[in-house]
């Protein structure tokens, strides 16, 4: 479905590491998946699946002792009409060509909006930042743009708005805030990790409305990280699941709801309370058993096999399995759908 | 409007006894300003005028947004904090029918086996220093129920009861992840073998497979020993999985309490009917748009005039500004506090339903 529409980033065998003096944890472990143009894609997983520190891998700011060791990401840059393929994963995080990308070609929302912003400079200044030092902008113009933008993401009062700091704000506008300095320099990629997670229903609702009407507007592809399934449904087209920094799953968002053929994904949604579906009389939730394994010591073979309930033994706790092409666009990490394929 | 409140209803026949009653509650926190000579400048509304009822062996979903007043409801039940004002009824199965509030400190003591709670947290609500067996022991030991071996004894079981190897009784928190830590502070809460279990926030920090876990530990708990829960939670999924009953709390009022089914699928308050469409479904064929409400919570400590909710709702009249609606009892044992109740046609988790049936 997307084969018309142009890459935008192609993230291919990524692995990313963390060497500690316990061991090294295999964060990211050859995640495989695409971007396109405009394209809304979303990550899902538990917490430790390593969906954040795909993200930070694609710009470049993982926190030592994390270290990228393996794989391309490759960045299709528009520059003055012609298309440039750079791999992220070479550039130096301080060069300038890196800099140059990060925060205005590829901008990220983070998880919580107070920690996030800076509590000593006002919201103005803090946008207006990334305005000057992206677009070259004299302070009086970044100033416009930075309320113009505020404007934008639908902040009450933004020339007043503008010369405040993070802590008068509520939790939503301070989401807002953010939204507005990531888009400041219209970037082709928005990353958001769990933009609505630290927020409350309405004011996540207020967030998603307004997050796909600037899409709308904009056009800029949007990789949306989260654990929230609902968030997925409602927001995506496209979705990665991830376990144990493994993609195990990949398909556009009706098939993944409604054929998923991964184990784990599979429970994953059959592990959620519904809305709508007075579930305490008729069943049980489907939990899925055991925990997340332990990052130093992953199982061999599949690493969720043992937590799943079609285990097959010799098979899946020796081996570890390939990914398959289902169906078009449709891949799967699992030894049981190897018969599917053939 | 604790009247509205009827003991025994004549539809009552099959349903349980009430087990806890609460009427007119009402916590105000006054806001301080100067520092040697300080004076109270106002107060912050946390709870204010509170009153709903849970029943023997049923599961109470109290659900709102962050700083509605949820938790200090909880924590008051338990008087942990001291109310402004109000009464907290409750069917002690020693003491019989007491207030809370009435109480003295050995009664206090007495009634606090039979109430327990469960915290958000399960990272900060554990001892570090203490292992498993002191953790969940304390109850025991401090209420001189059981110590020495019995006190093992007991421990090991109710660690088996939750799901936890009994082994584990040596080990200390950090140890476990947050289910099983979660699943600790459950085993300390049944300890005693109360009649009530107040779970604030139980499964929020909780991943998705362990939240589900979770909640049917709970479940399970519940028909094993018979508990009562008052569930705490801004999560309306897991509130309507969970609960019998359901009470929406907006700015320190109650704004609607029904059965979950009744206010799932025709709410009668207007905010429900936007919580309830802000929530996103995990169905990607029912992209539905959402109320969006307009602006921000009202302050508690500065709440807008009349009802508390009119300068987000977009059915507000002009009496709606100037007079609080009270709680009142539209439908058997569905209260709303709305002065269009009876007029507007508010769509459920289903959509409209134009004929309300109940």
């Amino acid at each position: 479905m997307n084969n018309n529409r142009e890459l935008l980033v192609e993230v291919k065998n990524l692995k990313t590491y963390f060497f500690l003096d316990e061991g090294t944890v295999r964060a990211v472990d050859g995640a495989e998946f695409n971007i396109h143009r405009g394209e809304t894609l979303g990550i899902v997983g538990e917490s430790g699946c390593g969906k954040s520190v795909t993200a930070r891998s694609i710009l470049n700011i993982v926190p030592k002792p994390g270290k990228t060791v393996e794989g391309q990401i490759l960045y299709h840059r528009q520059i003055k009409g012609r298309t440039e393929v750079i791999d992220l994963t070479k550039l130096a995080p301080q060069s300038d060509e890196m800099r140059s990308i990060r925060g205005a070609e590829i901008a990220m929302v983070f998880q919580e909006p107070m920690t996030s912003l800076s509590p000593v400079h006002t919201i103005g200044n803090q946008i207006m930042e990334a305005i000057q030092l992206h677009q070259g902008l004299d302070k009086a113009a970044a100033r416009e743009l930075a309320i113009e933008m505020l404007k934008l993401v639908g902040m009450p009062l933004p020339d007043r708005i503008v010369d405040q700091y993070a802590h008068q704000l509520s939790g939503g506008m301070r989401q807002r805030a953010m939204i507005a300095m990531a888009l400041s320099c219209h970037p082709s990629l928005l990353i958001a990790d769990e933009p609505t997670t630290a927020l409350d229903v309405t004011t996540e609702a207020q967030i998603l409305k307004l997050m796909r009407h600037l899409q709308d507007e904009l056009g800029m592809a949007i990789m949306y990280i989260t654990h929230n399934l609902g968030v997925v449904a409602q927001m995506t087209e496209n979705v990665v699941v991830m376990y144990m920094g493994k993609v195990v799953e990949q398909a556009d968002v009706d098939t993944l709801f409604y054929q998923p053929l991964h184990p784990y994904t599979q429970a994953l949604l059959q592990s959620i309370p519904r809305l709508g579906q007075k579930t305490r009389e008729k069943r049980r939730l489907a939990s899925i058993r055991g925990m997340v394994p332990d990052p130093y010591a992953l199982p061999r073979g599949c690493t969720f096999h043992p937590r799943c309930s079609k285990m097959i033994p010799g098979v899946c706790n020796v081996e570890e399995p390939l990914m398959l092409e289902a169906a078009p666009g449709h891949k799967v990490r699992c030894h049981l759908c190897a018969d599917v394929k053939a | 409007m604790a009247e509205a409140i009827n003991h025994a209803t004549p539809a009552d026949g099959a349903k349980n006894p009430i087990l806890l009653e609460v009427k007119n509650l009402k916590k105000h926190f006054p806001i301080q300003k100067g520092f040697l000579f300080s004076k109270i400048v106002g107060y912050v509304k946390a709870v204010d005028d509170v009153s709903f009822f849970i029943r023997e062996r049923e599961t109470l979903g109290l659900v709102g947004e962050s700083g509605c007043g949820k938790t200090t409801t909880g924590r008051l039940i338990l008087r942990a904090y001291e109310p402004t004002a109000g009464e907290v009824w409750f069917n002690d199965r020693r003491m019989g029918l007491v207030n809370v509030f009435d109480l003295d400190k050995n009664q206090l003591k007495a009634l606090r086996q039979n109430m327990q709670m469960i915290f958000q947290d399960p990272y900060s609500s554990l001892n570090p220093r203490m292992t498993l067996l002191q953790i969940v022991g304390e109850p025991l030991l401090v209420n001189n129920v059981a110590k020495g071996t019995e006190l093992q004894d007991r421990v090991a079981e109710l660690l088996r009861v939750v799901g936890l190897r009994p082994e584990y009784m040596t080990r200390y928190p950090h140890a476990f992840s947050g289910g099983q830590r979660q699943r600790i502070g459950v085993a300390r809460a049944l300890a005693l073998n109360p009649q009530l279990v107040v779970c604030d926030e139980p499964v929020s920090a909780l991943d998705v497979s362990i939240q589900a876990q979770t909640l049917n530990l709970l479940q399970d708990l519940q028909e094993q020993f018979g508990l009562t829960y008052l569930f705490v939670s801004h999560d309306l999924s897991v509130v309507e999985h969970i609960s019998d009953r359901v009470a929406v709390m907006y700015v320190g009022k109650l704004v609607e309490s029904a059965t979950t089914e009744a206010l799932f699928q025709h709410p009668l308050h207007p905010y429900t009917e936007a919580l309830l469409s802000a929530v996103p479904k995990p169905d990607p064929r029912m992209r539905t748009e959402s109320i969006v409400l307009q602006g921000d919570v009202a302050d508690p400590a500065n709440p807008p005039s009349g009802c508390y909710f009119h300068p987000r709702c977009q059915y507000a009249i002009e009496s709606c500004r100037v007079e609080t609606p009270i709680l009142r009892e539209l439908e058997p044992e569905h209260f709303v506090s709305c002065h269009r109740a009876e007029e507007l046609q508010l769509a459920g988790v289903l959509g409209k339903v134009t004929a309300k049936s109940s």
